[in-house]
């Protein structure tokens, strides 16, 4: 049993706006363990990213309540006051953002701003420090990292900009990484790099991974364990293989049937799920997806849990269609057929 | 680096001669402005205007006038028209009150600038925030004549009370104490306008730069608040204030506070401006215009090269 690092439990997060309360965040749990990843896969505004950020403290604000537990190696991150909370960030837990063009200060050199991490931290003194900076440079692909490490992140193209921002977050050996849609902004060909630059390194540092993505293509191949948000809550859980071959959600279908795929006859257009996610301010009674799903019937007024009802260990669910029913019509679904019909 | 110091260089020389030539067809083209009616006085003849007009060259062309004004302003010949007193001496004269005035109100608005909008920005919403920016506003609005006037009028005449010197200049080299005394009212009063701007710039541009993604960056770094703020946002905010402060502090120091020197009769070279302007005296106002912009050139390089040190990205490579 390998252990855990992080678990999440009932974790919500509420926006004070003047609108009203943003249910940002409704009752969200998971655990991470060493050496493994989970991939958080939702749409805009689903809640993955802020999840992601209260787990470092960056949603902090006065307009910000939160209730639940983050427990980290056992510490309640949420109960930890700013100050404290420092030692933790870059230290314990790592984050790299979805914009590696704007999250390096302009201003600063490659190597200041890797060495300024390392030293938030560590009593070492600078030359030390650099030559830590360099290596990492090095670790995460960067060619001649001895000279681009007093570069301006203006001098970097988008790719090494973000391996550098993964070279800054690893500098100080953080048990966690938290990836927050690392691949987004980047060229296609890079994003695999990007990835699989994630996945080697998880075990070089013997961490564990948080990879937030909207592209469920993104974590296919790395993820061990997914999670899908919408509309602030889990809706479905589950180990990799299980959320591939047997997803239950038709709003996980919906993600899948986005992803254009090579290894199947190619649909007339790509599938899109019509609509967009609620206001979360004002949540639909029942499923959140009731709005949005094809397949909505009578009962979906009634608020589903989360719970296991396909069978397999830990793959949980919150849709009240039948298990048959659903193998039966996400073929379809994924290829884009029961959209178009309905 | 070379090609960039000659090219501002060039262009810094012709900007101070077109602007004394603007300056010099302007008084050529505005009613009144026969100087040699002027030189004559009241009682003189026809002839005698005639006669002065050829003297000093005033029946030339005009190009031919511009030439030799600026040949003897090289040569440091060039008199005025009404009082006869070599200008340059005169500028020369104004030149230590004018820099003393701008050095110590400088200073001052710049350090309680920053301060204001720092404290503004880190409090934002709060009420000191709302203080601050109720008290920016007003320093905003109060014209330095009025201020000026008011404060001579309160805290050196005797309105409240007297203990503050009322106006003239000392010069630093007879008694510094008296020197700093009696320029601390022009100081403050001509600082509060500046405070209440540079202090409101400040404070809109950290909160913009607070927002931005490498600010949130340094904050998952694990660094203290205190360090994000000082190096990550204030770094970047303080950008514009550079060009700012550089500018008017060149505009000062090149005599554009015509009124605040004029309010505590502090004989820089911003009243002589003045004086020479009443009097429509052209050689000092040509005088006065190519010291000012001589300032704002030399400032606005200065502010070019500052700005390539605080921002990596606009530096030749």
């Amino acid at each position: 049993m390998a252990e855990t690092l992080l678990q999440v439990e009932d974790l919500e997060v509420h926006f004070a706006t003047e609108d009203g309360i943003v249910r940002a965040v409704d009752g969200v749990s998971f655990e991470l363990e060493r050496g493994k990843v989970l991939g958080i896969v939702g749409e805009s505004g689903s809640g993955k990213s802020v999840t992601a950020m209260t787990v470092m403290g960056l949603t902090r604000d006065v307009n910000a309540r939160f209730s639940g537990r983050v427990l980290y190696k056992g510490t309640d991150l949420l109960q930890v006051s700013e100050s404290e909370l420092q030692e933790y960030r870059g230290n314990e837990i790592g984050m790299i953002f979805q914009d590696p063009m704007t999250s390096l200060n302009p201003v600063y050199r490659i190597g200041e701003q890797i060495i300024e991490a390392i030293r938030a931290h560590e009593r070492v003194d600078k030359r030390t420090a650099r030559r830590r900076a360099v290596e990492l440079l090095r670790q995460v692909g960067i060619p001649n990292p001895e000279a681009r490490v007093d570069d301006f992140p203006h001098q970097f193209s988008g790719g090494m900009r973000q391996r550098a921002m993964i070279a800054m977050a690893l500098s100080c050996n953080p048990s966690i990484l938290i990836a927050d849609e690392p691949t987004t902004a980047l060229d296609v060909t890079i994003q695999a790099q990007i990835i699989e630059l994630i996945g080697r390194l998880k075990d070089e540092f013997d961490s564990g991974v948080i990879l937030i993505t909207h592209d469920l293509g993104v974590v296919a191949d790395i993820a061990d364990e997914i999670v899908v948000m919408y509309a602030g809550r889990i809706v479905e859980r589950g180990a990799t293989r299980d959320l591939f071959y047997d997803p239950q959600m038709p709003y996980t279908w919906g993600l899948l049937g986005s992803i254009p795929r090579l290894d199947r006859p190619r649909p007339r257009r790509l599938h899109t799920i019509k609509g967009s996610p609620p206001s979360l301010i004002n949540l639909p009674r029942g499923c959140s997806f009731r709005p949005r799903c094809p397949y909505a019937f009578e009962k979906c007024v009634e608020e589903p849990a989360l719970e296991n009802r396909v069978g397999t260990p830990g793959h949980l669910d919150r849709c009240w269609l039948d298990v048959e029913f659903k193998r039966a019509h996400r073929d379809e679904a994924i290829a884009g057929g029961a959209t178009e019909a309905a | 680096m070379a090609a960039f110091f000659v090219r501002r260089t060039v262009g810094a020389a012709l900007v101070c001669v077109a602007v004394t030539f603007v300056v010099f067809l302007i008084f050529i083209v505005v009613p009144g402005g026969d100087p040699a009616q002027r030189i004559a006085g009241k009682n003189a003849t026809q002839q005698n205007i005639v006669n002065i007009r050829h003297s000093w060259g005033f029946d030339q062309p005009f190009y031919v006038q511009y030439w030799r004004m600026l040949k003897k302003m090289f040569s440091g010949t060039l008199v005025s028209y009404t009082s006869q007193q070599n200008v340059i001496q005169q500028i020369k004269q104004g030149m230590p009150a004018t820099f003393s005035l701008t050095i110590g109100a400088g200073i001052i608005w710049l350090l309680f600038g920053i301060s204001v909008g720092v404290i503004a920005a880190v409090t934002a919403g709060r009420l000191s925030d709302r203080v601050i920016t109720v008290l920016a506003l007003i320093g905003i609005s109060m014209p330095v004549f009025w201020l000026g006037i008011v404060a001579r009028y309160y805290l050196a005449e005797g309105g409240l009370t007297s203990i503050f010197p009322d106006g003239e200049y000392v010069p630093f080299t007879q008694s510094p104490v008296q020197w700093f005394w009696h320029l601390l009212l022009p100081w403050l009063v001509l600082a509060v306008l500046f405070i209440g701007f540079y202090g409101r710039v400040l404070r809109g541009n950290i909160l913009d730069t607070i927002n931005e993604d490498y600010v949130r960056t340094a904050k998952a770094k694990g660094l203290s608040r205190r360090r994000i703020l000082l190096k990550h946002v204030l770094r970047t905010s303080l950008i514009p204030i550079v060009t700012l402060f550089g500018l008017d502090f060149a505009a000062v120091l090149g005599g554009g506070a015509i009124l605040t020197e004029t309010v505590f009769d502090l004989h820089g070279v911003g009243q002589y401006a003045a004086q020479s302007i009443n009097n429509f005296d052209l050689p000092p106002i040509m005088g006065v215009t190519l010291y000012g912009a001589f300032f704002i050139v030399v400032f606005s390089v200065l502010v070019d090269l500052f700005y390539a040190y605080l921002d990596p990205r606009i530096r030749p490579t």
